[in-house]
């Protein structure tokens, strides 16, 4: 393995709450629903219609611009119902399970023994091409790229975060399988990226065809925006995948088995849960199927994936497609007299301007409270405290605001996405919505140049 | 407590769209966003925990580490007001003294910028911004003493208008407020702002003066030539020398200074870098001095202790708006500040002190140099996609 490579500006939010490593499969619940607003910019299509059936893998809609890519089903059953939403925007397709489970059958091979778009095609089919993403701008993949490269970070540096190598204790032979597919379909290498302390179990060390990246240090580690900056810099007109490494497995059960495996372990989080800890389930499934009476009472926020960027759901909605965490915190909506003048012990700050500084390593009981109202930027250098990359966060944030195309693209638009920015937003003293400009940001260059 | 809870969500309703009393809004949610933290939750995507920390918290510890400049400035004006008059007094009488003169430059300077805040804050129906909660306090301890309340006022609108709103408030503004409501009546009356008379409480009022006693600041003394007039270094140090309220004492202002940089309110970089600047242009002065100008033989770290220098380096050089806004650019410009304010100091006579002009002139060139850092980034992306 290569040297090490330090993050320095960081910052590890100790919450309470983590998911203790016991694993509880939970089998077929009673719905699951695909979300086509879990994918940034996707228009979707559909293919079926209320009443369908459906098995395992069956395509439910396809992306309007590239058709070849298809979101299949992740259970068998009916089609019971499409949710739509203003202007009949489609959010919803949900299935009622039956007991069956019934696979489509797909391509069974040797990825070794395939040609590259032979290897696309099948994942295209299963549904499982949706899993690789893409730097610039952090969407699904266009099929048609030849990327430089691709990434699968071994460790997530999120507070709470699932702990990979106890997700994929046993799936290390679709590991494989699914990192020899997807090193035939770029022309550089698989990177796979492994932390100091967070790999320790040294689970992945053995996986082969593979280029190791090691990393120490605290979140934003894992995001693929820091790993990619800091060992070879995207330059404009360059595309690098990335893939979870629970999709990789994934991906690799696809060619081993020739089906589309729609479980995946996550963890339930939060210090709102009575008993963190791993369940295997189903994609799509409702939040209520996981947490059912495992929760305290009060007024608790669901958060599909991590306190950093995910997103807030009803406990009857349904985990969105790239999460493998699930977070119950309290809801912070109570007002606080004279909130901001108090000594603030158990209160989480970056800065020691709350004596909460004493004791710096407790874990946290944190609300969703926004602590203070929007305001200008003023306070400068903190985002620099917790944004490992060679870019000026606050000045390409600027650019963002006033829309300067020209100005994005200097600054670096296409070396970020939101999840890099996400700690300079817990950390903002002026409370602005900092992913979402980014995400603002990189879809004007995503319109721009399509 | 409760009852007042009660109470603001009572009147509430009055204040939102579609009440009676809607156009005052935004003047209703700066007063119960000061009594309260809302309960405002995170947004549905994004960041679900939030740093505790708002602009408030920020201005409210600076404001605190103001005070013990504040206090010790009380003090040093009794102080200097018994000595002319040549009376023994006791630390109260003292101290008494100073509080009676420097709270109603306080209190002036508090009304006028927050009074002119809210008339912004009705004009713009945004909540107001927190900034003037630091420069209301800054404004004061960086004025003699004798300065009349009205032409403090007048300044401080002047400052708030001009200096700030007219730029669209706490955050866009370019120079300092305070140093601009201080360079205002530096030129628009400048008699009541330099001299000899104006640094100890009574002096321009024609009360009697002890024989062998003098007003001037140091500066003012060491810019005349007249060196054997300075006080000790340790008196430097302490701030016990006439001078603007809260300037004289370094002690003070190095408690305040550490305040800032242990929270993480303050850059240690613009305070560092400031003191280095001093440091370096006061060292190539020693090395040029001559006979005729004996100012220029001032040791290097006495210049650091004279003045206004420690207060401007460690509470107005850092303001973050005005400021180089990129941490390379901190380094540059705190160091131009400090090297620009001893030549100014020394070399022009028309100025005794050149802290404020060197901050105002830099605030001003804060972003060119935050331009050509950013623009090294900018070329060094451009060269990596090239190769």
């Amino acid at each position: 393995m290569s040297k090490v490579i330090k993050i320095k500006k960081g910052l590890d939010i100790h919450l309470k709450g983590r998911a203790e490593k016991v694993l509880v499969d939970l089998g077929i619940s009673a719905n699951y629903a695909v979300k086509p607003t879990d994918f940034e910019g996707l228009t979707p299509k559909l293919m079926v219609k209320a009443g369908h059936e459906v098995k395992i893998g069956t395509p439910l809609f396809y992306d309007k611009y590239k058709p070849e890519i298809l979101f299949t089903s992740p259970v068998s059953g009916t089609v019971s119902e499409i949710n739509r939403g203003e202007r009949r925007r489609i959010l919803e397709v949900i299935i009622k399970a039956d007991e069956k489970s019934e696979y489509e059958a797909f391509t069974k091979a040797n990825p070794k023994d395939l040609q590259k778009d032979e290897i696309k095609e099948n994942i295209l089919k299963s549904g499982l091409w949706p899993a690789i993403r893409q730097r610039p701008y952090a969407i699904i993949a266009n099929p048609s790229d030849t990327p430089i490269s691709i990434f699968i970070s071994g460790f997530d540096s999120a507070p709470l975060a699932p702990d990979y190598e106890f997700a994929l204790n046993d799936d290390m032979n679709d590991f494989q399988t699914g990192v020899d597919a997807l090193k035939k379909i770029t022309d550089g290498n698989v990177n796979l990226i492994l932390h100091q302390e967070l790999n320790a179990g040294g689970l992945f060390k053995s996986v082969k065809n593979v280029e190791f990246h090691e990393f120490s240090g605290p979140h934003p580690a894992s995001t693929i925006g820091v790993q990619i900056n800091n060992i070879k810099a995207l330059n404009k007109g360059e595309i690098v995948w990335y893939v979870n490494p629970i999709d990789v497995a994934k991906i690799g059960k696809l060619f081993n088995e020739g089906i589309f495996d729609s479980t995946k372990i996550i963890a339930l989080t939060g210090s709102e849960v009575k008993m963190p800890q791993y369940f295997k389930i189903t994609d799509g499934a409702d939040l209520l199927s996981i947490v059912r009476d495992n929760v305290k009472s009060g007024d608790v926020r669901y958060i599909s994936g991590n306190v950093l960027t995910g997103e807030k759901l009803e406990k009857t909605n349904f985990l969105s497609y790239y999460d493998y965490q699930l977070t119950i915190i309290p809801e912070g909506n109570q007002p606080e007299f004279l909130g901001w003048g108090t000594p603030g012990f158990g209160k989480f700050s970056m800065t020691r301007t709350f004596f909460s500084w004493l004791n710096p390593k407790k874990e946290m009981t944190l609300d969703s409270n926004l602590h203070g109202g929007e305001r200008p930027f003023v306070v400068t250098g903190e985002f620099e405290k917790v944004f490992p990359m060679d870019i000026y966060p606050m000045q390409l944030l600027k650019a963002i605001i006033i829309e300067d195309i020209d100005l994005m693209e200097q600054l670096g638009i296409y070396e970020v996405a939101e999840e890099d920015f996400a700690l300079c937003e817990v950390i903002n003293t002026s409370k602005i919505e900092i992913q979402k400009l980014v995400r603002q940001g990189i879809n004007v260059m995503i319109k721009e140049f399509s | 407590m409760k009852a007042l809870r009660n109470y603001i969500d009572k009147i509430k309703p009055n204040f939102e769209k579609g009440g009676k009393l809607e156009k005052w809004q935004s003047v209703f949610d700066s007063f119960e966003t000061f009594l309260y933290v809302l309960g405002d939750t995170a947004p549905k995507k994004g960041a679900h925990i939030r740093d505790a920390i708002d602009m408030k918290r920020v201005m409210s510890v600076v404001v605190i580490a103001l005070v013990p400049a504040l206090l010790f400035g009380m003090w040093n004006v009794g102080e200097f007001h018994f000595l002319s008059l040549g009376e023994d007094a006791s630390f109260m009488e003292k101290f008494g003294h100073g509080f009676i003169r420097v709270i109603p430059l306080v209190l002036v300077s508090y009304i006028a910028g927050l009074g002119t805040e809210f008339v912004f804050v009705y004009i713009k129906g945004h909540e107001i911004e927190e900034g003037f909660l630091v420069s209301g306090l800054l404004i004061p301890l960086i004025l003699p003493v004798d300065v009349p309340l009205w032409m403090v006022a007048l300044a401080t609108i002047f400052a708030v208008i001009f200096g700030k709103e007219v730029f669209g408030g706490t955050g866009m503004n370019i120079v300092n407020p305070a140093l601009l409501t201080r360079a205002f009546l530096f030129f628009a009356y400048p008699s009541k702002m330099s001299g000899d008379t104006i640094w100890v409480s009574g002096l321009s009022g024609g009360e009697g003066v002890v024989d062998g006693f003098s007003g001037a600041t140091p500066l003012a003394s060491a810019a005349a030539g007249a060196m054997d007039k300075l006080p000790s270094t340790m008196d430097m140090f302490m701030g016990y020398l006439p001078g603007s309220i809260g300037e004289t004492s370094v002690l003070a202002i190095l408690i305040g200074a550490a305040i800032l940089l242990f929270t993480g309110v303050g850059s240690w970089k613009i305070m560092l870098s400031v003191f280095a600047g001093g440091f370096a242009m006061a060292l190539i002065l020693n090395v040029f001095a001559a006979d005729t100008n004996p100012y220029m033989a001032l040791p290097a770290y006495q210049h650091l202790l004279l003045g206004g220098f420690a207060f401007g380096a460690v509470f107005m050089a850092t303001d973050p708006v005005t400021g180089a806004q990129t941490e390379t650019g901190k380094w540059i410009y705190g160091f131009l500040i400090g090297f620009i304010a001893i030549i100014v100091r020394v070399v022009n006579p028309a100025y005794p002190e050149g802290v404020m002009m060197a901050i105002l002139l830099m605030n001003v060139f804060a972003p060119l140099i935050d331009h050509y850092v950013i623009q090294s980034n900018i070329k060094k992306r451009l060269k990596r996609a090239k190769a």
